[in-house]
């Protein structure tokens, strides 16, 4: 007899335990990026529209303006992931930036050897910052901060002006744009002009698909969450975590490469200042994501869309903001603030409900 | 016999030398030695000071060393905290640069109020050092308090007022970029009739306050108790979040020091290159002073020789005629360098070949 | 005769201060499940460390399916490679990935993971398993018996001849042990070989068929079930402690305690860690214990007196002032010293000095602004390195370089420094050496007879029994009863412990 009400209340409570999926943690701080990013934009559209945010080129331009820093992103998003951080991606794009033009400009580079010189760079930072973080376990942080200053005085050693590029077939090829079909505002004069996509952001999405699809379907891309969630853990599954860590920072250094080869792509122009501060908006992405920084949450999806928040944040606060330029950066601040601080109580309401 | 007492006696010198080489100053003073003497090499005229007049006429101590020494004032003021911070909450602080410029804004508007030059300065000097002093604690306290009640890893923690901090200076300043009176630039130069660069007696008096205040209060062996152990600190009734705020509150008072000394320099302030990449030298030299980025046992000796070294190196690199910019990779280098000897792994790589030779002279002497 | 899967010899591993295993043979064969016994610190964890690559061993040998050559185990993946897999008692799997992804993660060279087919064959695992978690879950959404549960499920399909499970039944419920044991048993039938660590004497006699029993790092000896009853087992485990510690005990027992001064009076004090209320009394001169199961809520107990878990609930008098503790320093002022449980983690200040580590308490007492004078502070060193000859060349050695019970020493120094008036002692004389743990229990009885009130917790009652005068017994965070004089005895305890009627019974 007693014996049946125990395999009841066993089963009882079985039938809790397949009862309670509750909402995870990453799908809610997505949540709250794609509803801010939304209702930014319609909030936008709405009381600045006359500012230029209700024609469909500005949601373009967005992508446009932003594809760079969405692959650099997405590497800093697997860093962050695998539990580590990488604050050299500015240095190494204002690197990329220059020894690229100064090698398509003098040295007869075309735009695929310009390309491999910039994935090579990028390679070379991810291997080098992999190996001393993830086999002789220094700190991430401080062998990133050496690496980002390492990768901007070496701008200096190369050149210390700021330079463009003087290659007219990679300029033509820089400066031709998508037309999108149907698509397009009407202009003052009455005229209907097709919205144009830069070349730079088919390449960011395509990269965000692979990226999506690897860390849901890969092993190595479990792996990253592994070792993010609980390294000793990752170990004792049989992971190797060591190599995983490595791994990732030398994706991080590929996507910072393509990433910064976009950045060229863009702007066509290099010098030591360059991406200033592209890190730190790469991280800000990444949280306001969902990315967590405790490692072993995140999410691509929510970094495009951090991206793009941000991105669209910026756009707002520089149209409604006077001409004081020290709002966009305050505005980013304030954003990073809001995120950190929700993901610390998030982190330690989990800790209290455990 | 007699070859057995010479291996006696090179075991013994191996042994004393192995012992100067475990102190944990041995680094960072073998550093800044070389580093001098290689100074010295390059100009031989590198230790000479004399006693010059500066335009007015009133009598200076000119010298590549009283540079060094006055120039580093910031670095030495800031490492101090640093070390503080470093120590209990286990990271960095990287908004030290950002928040010296913060305060800089604050007391050029403080200093000059709306006008870009004015002739006389809006309030005295105290006021606005009282002032950038407290907008120096204010910037460590939200920094503390991320860390210590938000638990968020400093280095993190301190990016939001990194990326915000200049900015933030800038508006203080209400955009402009005004030059206070040069009443005002007796602070970062010289008081006319003393011959001693000013910043040289701040360090001092800051170095001064520092060892009364760790001889006089627990501050020391709090704050290595819960940079060490944070659980086993909370059980002998310390407050781990509370020491951890008040490094960052000491850490923001020292940055309120380094910005007034700073302001004073040239009497201007703009936010956006002011004290470049401060942050990363300050990092530096307290890792060169020996101490753990990893947080827990620190010597603020250590960061102070530390700060000497990196400002030595760095007027080396300018009088080798290295360009500004290109001074990073350099100190990069280094930064990398010493971490990777501190890390377990090569540490214990070095630790074997001694404990070896010593083991093999010892084989030897049986 | 049964092949031999697993052979080790001559294994020696040390910690620094510590010899963790020295010349331990042991040797399982297949369809065997052969139980890892000692006490805490005997080195059982250490020998299933060194076994799946976690630490590498000093010196010995290890041999797979009889083979003539050693291999070598550098990492718990060429462990799985030998076919090695293993159950910790914490949780080993990554809270952050699916019930699914935990159970193949880590195990195939494929480099795409084929979800469906995962799920599918997790599906399967699970429903034979009778585990009741879906594949797609998020591990962190399961109860940690369903995580236990997972992680065996893993090792299971590994198809591994050596299943370690290491305490995998301290998480589990009796019905979810039974389970388990039904699983073991099937294993067994395939011919695996299982090392079964654990405490509970009753699974071992139920379920294995060999016993191996560790003390301080040495072996002991290998026994058939059969030829071993239990209470030589318990005798193996303690090994010749039991002479050497006949003549302590406790003369305070007769005395008249309950006349002199209450120093301590909890009534219905419960705390965040999830103790139930509990009433609790400790007199002047008296050593209480408070005994129990692991998890049972002993520590939370004299936590909750020390202000080191937040008190929600309850009233607490210290010598007939009623206070209220807030944190731990508001307990040290008013004269509560607790010497906590985990010495490396809540005890030690590692990197500091031995003289740092004495002073820490009494230095915090003093106050911020009043530090000790280096000649001070290092008088304090001395005379308490000499009192409880404390072993080291110097007050300034690190204490991390100290052994475990040399490192208890300092933590009790610092405790005795205070001079409180009531001493918690949270298992003393956890891993440390035999030596050092007759003088920690010699010192509790001298300090009762001095005035001092303490209460001493122990995982091992002989020790308990000794030492106290009054045991608090809990179980599953509530007291059930309360042992004196007579009934203080071995049986008494495991009776009221397993849940037996007694008078002194005061469930809420």
């Amino acid at each position: 007899m007693k014996k049946d009400s125990k395999t009841v209340s066993t089963r009882h409570s079985q039938h809790k335990l397949l009862q309670k999926q509750p909402v995870t943690d990453t799908a809610f701080l997505l949540a709250i990026t794609i509803l801010l990013f939304f209702t930014i934009y319609a909030l936008s559209i709405i009381f600045l529209g006359d500012k230029g945010f209700s024609k469909i080129q500005m949601f373009f331009n967005l992508f446009n303006e932003n594809a760079a820093l969405i692959v650099i992103a997405c590497g800093l998003s697997v860093v962050m992931i695998t539990g580590s951080i990488d604050i050299s991606v500015g240095g190494s794009t204002a690197l990329i930036c220059t020894s690229c033009i100064v090698c398509l400009n003098k040295h007869g580079f075309n735009f695929f050897t310009t390309l491999l010189l910039a994935l090579l760079i990028g390679l070379i930072f991810g291997a080098v910052q992999g190996f001393l973080i993830a086999y002789l376990e220094m700190q991430p942080f401080i062998v990133t901060l050496a690496g980002m200053f390492l990768g901007r005085g070496l701008v200096a050693l190369i050149e210390v002006n700021q330079i463009q590029v003087d290659n007219a077939a990679f300029e033509a090829l820089s400066g031709s744009r998508i037309l999108i079909p149907f698509l397009g505002d009407v202009n003052k004069k009455g005229i209907f002009i097709q919205s144009k996509l830069e070349y730079g952001v088919v390449v960011a999405l395509v990269i965000v698909g692979i990226m999506f699809w690897f860390l849901k379907k890969t092993k190595l891309g479990r792996s990253f969450y592994a070792v993010g969630g609980n390294a000793q853990s990752a170990l004792m599954l049989g992971i190797n975590v060591k190599r995983t860590k490595f791994l990732a920072h030398l994706l991080c250094g590929l996507l910072a490469g393509i990433g910064g080869f976009l950045y060229l792509f863009h702007t066509r122009s290099g010098s030591v200042q360059q991406a200033t501060g592209l890190e730190m908006d790469a991280i800000a992405a990444s949280i306001i994501g969902g990315t967590l920084l405790t490692g072993g949450v995140g999410n691509i999806i929510g970094t495009l869309f951090g991206v793009l928040a941000s991105g669209i944040v910026l756009l707002v606060v520089t149209a409604i903001g006077s001409q004081d330029p020290w709002w966009p950066q305050i505005t980013r601040a304030a954003m990073l603030c809001f995120f950190i601080l929700l993901q610390s109580i998030i982190c330690s309401r989990k800790k209290k409900q455990d | 016999m007699s070859k057995n007492n010479e291996k006696i006696s090179s075991a013994r010198i191996l042994q004393i030398i192995n012992t100067v080489i475990r102190h944990k100053l041995f680094i960072p003073i073998a550093f800044l030695v070389s580093l001098l003497l290689l100074n010295v090499f390059i100009n031989p005229g590198f230790l000479r000071i004399t006693l010059g007049k500066d335009s007015a006429g009133n009598p200076v101590l000119i010298g590549n060393l009283i540079n060094i020494l006055s120039n580093a004032t910031e670095l030495v003021i800031l490492a101090i905290g640093m070390t503080l911070v470093t120590a209990s909450s286990k990271g960095q602080d990287i908004s030290v640069g950002a928040a010296v410029a913060i305060v800089g804004g604050v007391i050029m508007r403080v200093l000059c109020g709306n006008e870009t030059q004015p002739s006389t300065l809006h309030a005295p000097v105290l006021l606005a050092l009282l002032l950038g002093c407290l907008a120096g604690m204010a910037c460590g306290a939200f920094n503390g308090m991320l860390v210590s009640r938000f638990q968020i890893q400093p280095m993190v923690a301190t990016l939001i007022l990194f990326t915000a901090g200049r900015s933030i200076a800038s508006m203080a300043m209400g955009g402009l970029k005004p030059k206070a009176a040069s009443a005002f630039g007796c602070y970062g130069n010289f008081i006319p009739g003393f011959p001693v660069p000013t910043p040289i007696l701040i360090t001092i008096a800051m170095i001064a306050m520092t060892c009364v205040i760790l001889k006089k209060t627990n501050l020391g062996l709090y704050t290595k108790a819960v940079g060490i152990n944070d659980k086993a600190a909370s059980l002998n009734g310390l407050h781990p979040k509370r020491i951890k705020f008040l490094t960052f509150i000491i850490m923001g008072f020292c940055v309120g020091i380094a910005g007034f000394v700073q302001a004073s320099r040239v009497q201007t302030v703009n936010p956006y290159t002011i004290v470049p990449s401060i942050e990363m030298d300050v990092i530096l030299a307290v890792a060169l002073g020996g101490n753990s980025l990893g947080g827990g046992k620190f010597s603020i000796k250590g960061s102070i020789i530390g700060a000497y070294t990196i400002q030595t190196l760095t007027s080396m690199l300018t009088t080798l005629n290295v360009n500004t910019n290109a001074v990073p990779v350099f100190k990069a280098v280094i930064i990398l360098i010493l971490v990777a000897i501190q890390t377990p792994m090569v540490s214990s790589l070095f630790h074997n070949k001694s404990s070896r030779v010593l083991i093999s002279g010892r084989k030897e002497r049986g | 005769m049964q092949k031999k899967v697993l052979k080790m010899r001559g294994i020696y591993k040390s910690f620094p201060g510590v010899k963790a295993l020295q010349n331990v043979d042991f040797t399982l064969h297949e369809g065997e499940i052969h139980a890892l016994m000692g006490e805490n610190g005997a080195g059982k964890s250490t020998l299933i460390k060194v076994l799946t690559g976690v630490y590498t061993k000093d010196a010995g040998e290890v041999y797979i399916d009889e083979a003539d050559r050693p291999v070598h185990i550098k990492s718990p993946q060429e462990a799985q490679k030998h076919g090695i897999s293993t159950v910790y008692q914490e949780i080993t799997l990554c809270p952050n990935l699916t019930v699914a992804e935990n159970l193949f993660i880590g195990r195939t060279d494929e480099l795409f993971v084929n979800w469906k087919k995962n799920n599918q064959l997790a599906e399967t695992i699970l429903k034979s398993l009778g585990i009741p978690a879906k594949p797609a879950q998020q591990l962190s959404s399961c109860s940690i018996a369903v995580q236990q549960m997972v992680a065996i499920a893993r090792a299971v399909d590994m198809e591994c001849k050596v299943l370690i499970l290491d305490e995998p039944t301290s998480s589990l419920d009796d019905q979810e042990v039974l389970k388990l044991f039904d699983l073991m048993r099937e294993l067994k039938a395939r011919n695996v070989g299982i090392i079964f660590v654990t405490h509970f004497l009753e699974q071992v006699y139920a379920l294995c068929d060999k016993i191996t029993v560790l003390r301080n790092g040495e072996l002991v000896g290998e026994y058939l079930i059969k030829d071993l009853p239990k209470i030589e087992l318990v005798a193996k485990m303690m090994g010749k402690e039991l002479g050497d510690l006949a003549n302590i005990h406790n003369n305070a027992r007769e005395e008249a305690l309950s006349k002199s001064e209450a120093v301590i009076e909890a009534t219905a004090l419960s705390s965040s860690s999830g103790i139930r209320p509990f009433d609790f009394t400790a007199y002047k001169g008296e050593v209480t214990g408070f005994a129990g199961l692991l998890g049972s809520g002993r520590s939370e107990c004299v936590r909750a007196i020390f202000g080191a878990d937040r008190v929600t609930k309850g009233r607490l008098k210290i010598k007939g002032e009623t206070v209220a503790i807030s944190s731990p320093i508001k307990a040290m002022r008013k004269g509560v010293g607790y010497l906590s449980e985990d010495r490396k983690r809540d005890g030690i200040i590692g990197d500091l000095s031995i003289r740092d580590n004495i002073i820490l308490a009494l230095q915090v007492m003093n106050g911020f602004f009043k530090p000790f004078t280096k000649a001070q502070a290092q008088a304090f060193a001395e005379e308490y390195i000499r009192l409880l000859g404390i072993k080291t060349a110097s007050a300034d050695t690190p204490i991390s370089s100290l052994s475990g019970g040399n490192q208890q020493k300092v933590i009790l120094a610092r405790w005795l420094l205070t001079h409180p008036d009531y001493l918690i002692l949270d298992e003393p004389t956890r891993g440390i050496d035999i030596g050092t743990k007759v003088e920690i229990q010699k010192l509790v009885l001298k300090l009762a007879s001095e005035g001092m009130s303490i209460t001493f917790i122990s995982s091992e009652i002989e020790e308990m029994l000794r030492t106290c005068s009054r045991l608090i017994i809990m179980r599953d965070l509530y007291v059930v009863g309360e042992l004196t004089g007579d009934d203080l005895s071995q049986d008494r305890i495991m009776y009221t412990i397993a849940g037996g009627e007694n008078q002194n019974v005061k469930k809420q």
